[in-house]
């Protein structure tokens, strides 16, 4: 099947999310398609699945003209999404999911499961997938529950297939396998869309590469380019994926984790027997895959989230039990990995975001007051200092884009005194450009002696910036590697196998 | 289960309440008002089809199409016209001075909506849907009454005494609903509506009992005594007017919510909670107990709507006197998009309705229209597909920041 997207143009308001873009995707080609965080990706899939329909232009199948009113349209027409985050029942079998909505029945019109057993066990041994049919979802590993997600399109006789951000949750070596799986589809002419950021990836597996910057097509170039050339075409301007450092001068252990073990909401041991130490002037870098219990060790760190058991010191002091308002002013700060969830009120402007853990003495209240004056000095200062793009203080958070967004929760947290720094995901949902920004800000903290805390599942991200790098698997620290650790190594790590 | 996860799971379900209340809450000004003219509009629709002459005469329509017409104009001049001489200006009077009469009547009414109305507002910044004044607003009465009739102090002290009575009786009924959603994670909602109706019987339960709060040779009917002279709201423009200080504590009430809320710390973390209460949490602030204060303060508004109420009485009072305030502050503060100048045009609007109901009944116009007006409005305001429709307001593009930013930054990179 060939499909083809010609002169797409889309638009909400006054802003133009597509803009005269076309596209297309031969049988059996790997196409991917790179942009940055709101360049207009997604809304070119929302019009492709029929959830959007096109201001302009048309889709074309074997050059013939079709419209999709709806994804039950494209799913017909062969065209099959595997979305970011999965649309599988956990409690439900791999048949049971993959036939879901479209069930076999018997001749009396029960479901016919053997059916669909039958029909899962084909498409697996077909493709090399190795999926148990009868296999619960909530029993297999992420990388698995992607494979069902694709044998459910599959399923459907999907002739394209988009895939959207699909690296994002896996493992290096589960990567490496969606990528010969990949092939092997393509092989058989099945094609794909591949939605990506990741360059790495895009280097290995495209066919052809289509890069979209703010809502246009700017270049289709060679799945031979390096990765700054690609990077480049994305951001619209000479890239430095390096970051540049001196060698780390530590001092004293400031952050001293003994033991420590968290439970979840559902009471699930996330953080199991955990021990640390980061001194100032040094980068220490967590890595590990999403949902290993890195989140929930923040949250303790935080305080926000309450300790099991184990101890918790900054700088000598014992902030085990404390409240998150005690942490903060003992000099703790907090980049969260989720910003519009707890980093900010996206309804507020960029000035009393930049004041929202402040409002209980100096600089930003004056007594019961807030002092407006310094308020607005303060923000002043940080927009300027940590080149946010606003035309104004007063403008609303949630105006701003992702990028610059974090720079507002950025500057919040390195803007006071601070001994220790815990940045969680901290470039997540980022422009390039930002990534640099934030980078720099964080080797400018380390240098100034602070204790950093990276907590990050992109291995390229911890790579750039730590020092030292410890791997969290099911709770537990797997290992403390120093920085010149191979990718291959920390990826076996990532998967529970100590080095 | 424990409390704390209890607390967690509600704080989810919540995220969704208080998200739909920061949508109403998100009005502008503008859509505000066409809200207000369109109740206007249907409520004249509901003059004109429900009136006997207009119904008459289009019968006649084809015969005599001017009169049919003109008897439709005729019926809502007369009806919004008395709404204007029942609350405003009565064009009609011998003086200025007595022309003006309305207006104080239309201020008089309004003082303890805007009060009442202030508080359910302040709730509504922190993201808690309460629906509790009324109760705030009988236990309020029940210190105010209890105060003004069996202790006897020194004119104004007695006063200031009583109104403390009010706001503190008010403020543990509303204390009450914060321990009780902090602790419990109980449901505000539930919660203040149960308390409403035992709020409401408590104080009728008081004013039955001889040795409470009943009036001196009382019998079966649940009445209080006459307040004491001296606790009592004395006029403000003289005996020739009903207005009285109630409206000098409203105006003061106005002041403390605006400092409160647009210039103090308190405000500034209410409003954090209201809008994002997991960031709240991670900046250091305790949520559950903001939860408590935000509802003590706001009880206490309600409370000085009750002492308004209570010490403004000629000759004893039932529990009728609280006159549905609890429940149209409710409507005030959503119609005011929870703001001080808001709440103040609000309550004023509502308060100009209680005044002119009177006189729009004498002019044949059932008052109950203003209550259709009334609702309509509030639902037109909770609803802002309908307004949109009925107006054809474009889609609001929130994107243009964005985009003006992107031209910048590419600037930036030339």
């Amino acid at each position: 099947m060939k499909l083809e997207l010609r002169n797409i143009t889309k638009r909400f308001g006054t802003l133009t999310a597509n803009d005269n873009i076309s596209l297309t995707l031969e049988p059996g080609e790997i196409h991917s398609l790179l942009g940055e965080n709101g360049a207009g990706k997604s809304t070119l899939m929302n019009v492709l699945y029929g959830l959007l329909q096109p201001d302009e232009g048309q889709i074309l199948i074997d050059d013939k003209p079709v419209k999709f009113n709806g994804p039950g349209d494209a799913m017909a027409a062969g065209i099959g999404m595997v979305h970011q985050h999965f649309m599988l029942i956990p409690v439900f079998t791999v048949a049971e999911n993959v036939v879901l909505g479209n069930e076999p029945t018997s001749k009396l019109g029960g479901l016919d499961l053997e059916k669909a057993r039958a029909l899962v066990k084909e498409i697996s041994d077909r493709f090399g997938f190795e999926i148990d049919p009868d296999a619960k979802i909530q029993d297999l590993p992420v990388g698995a529950q992607q494979r069902v997600e694709i044998i459910k399109s599959l399923a459907r006789n999907a002739k394209a297939l988009v895939l959207d951000e699909p690296t994002a949750v896996l493992t290096p070596q589960e990567t490496d396998e969606l990528m010969d799986i990949m092939r092997g589809l393509a092989k058989s002419g099945t094609s794909i869309i591949f939605i990506t950021h990741k360059l790495r990836e895009v280097q290995q597996v495209s066919d052809r590469i289509t890069v979209i910057r703010q809502g246009k097509v700017v270049a289709s170039p060679s799945p031979k380019s390096s990765a700054s050339e690609l990077a480049s075409l994305m951001v619209g301007r000479e890239v430095d994926l390096n970051v540049t450092r001196k060698p780390a001068k530590v001092g004293a252990e400031t952050l001293v984790i003994r033991d420590l073990t968290v439970l979840d909401d559902r009471q699930h041991q996330m953080v199991d027997g955990v021990s640390f130490t980061v001194r100032d002037g040094e980068v220490f870098a967590i890595a590990g895959v999403q949902g290993n219990g890195q989140t929930e060790l923040a949250e303790a760190i935080l305080g926000l989230r309450k300790i099991h058991s184990g101890s918790i010191q900054v700088a000598g002091r014992d902030l085990t039990k404390s409240t998150v308002r005690e942490v903060l002013e003992a000099g703790l700060g907090y980049i969260p990995e989720d910003r519009k969830k707890d980093g900010l009120v996206g309804d507020f402007t960029i000035a009393e975001n930049l004041m929202l853990d402040g409002s209980f003495g100096p600089p930003f209240a004056n007594g019961f007051q807030i002092d407006f004056a310094n308020r607005d000095r303060i923000a002043d200062e940080l927009i300027a200092e940590f080149d946010i793009r606003t035309p104004s203080a007063t403008t609303l958070v949630k105006q701003l884009s992702g990028g610059n967004q974090q720079k507002v929760v950025v500057a919040r947290e390195l803007g006071r005194e601070l001994k220790v720094l815990v940045a969680s995901q901290p470039t997540r949902g980022v422009d390039v450009g930002s990534v640099e920004f934030i980078h720099e800000q964080i080797i400018a903290a380390r240098d100034s002696g602070k204790s950093v805390i990276i907590i990050s599942t992109e291995l390229d991200e911890v790579l750039a910036l730590a020092d030292r790098i410890a791997v969290m698997y099911r709770g537990k620290i797997v290992g403390i590697v120093d920085a010149k650790t191979t990718r291959e190594k920390l990826g076996k790590m990532m998967a529970g196998i100590a080095a | 289960m424990s409390a704390k996860k209890v607390t967690e799971a509600t704080a989810i379900q919540e995220d969704k309440a208080s998200q739909v209340l920061r949508e109403i809450m998100a009005g502008d000004p503008v859509r505000i008002a066409l809200s207000v003219l369109l109740g206007f509009i249907i409520g004249a629709i509901f003059m004109v089809v429900f009136n006997q002459d207009v119904v008459s005469s289009w019968s006649q329509f084809g015969s005599d199409p001017n009169y049919a017409l003109s008897t439709v104009w005729w019926t809502i001049q007369d009806g919004y016209g008395a709404l204007f001489t029942g609350s405003i200006y009565n064009i009609d009077s011998a003086s200025f001075f007595e022309g003006i009469r309305p207006l104080t009547e239309t201020l008089r009414f309004a003082a303890p909506l805007i009060m009442a109305g202030l508080g359910v507002a302040l709730t509504f910044r922190v993201g808690l849907f309460n629906i509790g004044a009324t109760g705030q607003i009988m236990m309020g009465l029940a210190g105010a009454t209890f105060v003004s009739t069996r202790l006897h102090m020194p004119i104004i002290l007695h006063m200031l005494v009583a109104v403390l009575a009010a706001v503190i009786c008010a403020m543990i009924w509303g204390v009450i609903v914060g321990i009780l959603k902090a602790r419990t994670g109980a449901h505000e909602v539930i919660v203040t509506i149960m308390l409403n109706y035992v709020a409401t019987s408590f104080f009728t339960y008081l004013l039955r009992e001889p040795n409470l709060l009943l009036e001196a040779n009382g019998g079966g009917t649940p009445k209080s005594d006459n307040p004491d002279d001296s606790a009592k709201l004395g006029a403000l423009l003289g005996p020739e007017f009903n207005l009285h200080y109630g409206v000098i504590f409203a105006v003061l009430a106005v002041f403390a919510y605006w400092w409160l809320m647009e210039r103090s710390t308190f405000g500034f973390r209410f409003k954090m909670v209201g809008h994002n209460a997991s960031a709240a949490r991670a900046a250091g602030i305790k949520v559950e107990n903001t939860f408590i204060w935000a509802l003590a303060i706001s009880a206490a508004f309600a409370g000085l709507a009750a002492a308004n109420q209570g010490l403004s009485v000629d000759g004893g009072l039932t529990a009728s006197i609280e006159a549905g305030i609890g429940f149209d502050a409710i409507t005030v503060a959503l119609l005011g998009g929870s703001r001080a100048g808001g709440v103040v045009m609000a309550g004023l609007l509502f308060g100009a309705f209680k005044a002119g109901s009177s006189t729009m009944q004498v002019a044949g116009v059932s008052p109950e229209v203003l209550g259709v007006v009334k609702a309509l409005i509030v639902l037109f305001i909770a609803a802002p597909p309908i307004i949109k429709a009925f107006y054809r307001l474009p889609k609001p593009s929130i994107k243009i920041v964005e985009s003006a930013q992107k031209a910048k930054a590419a600037k930036v990179v030339k």
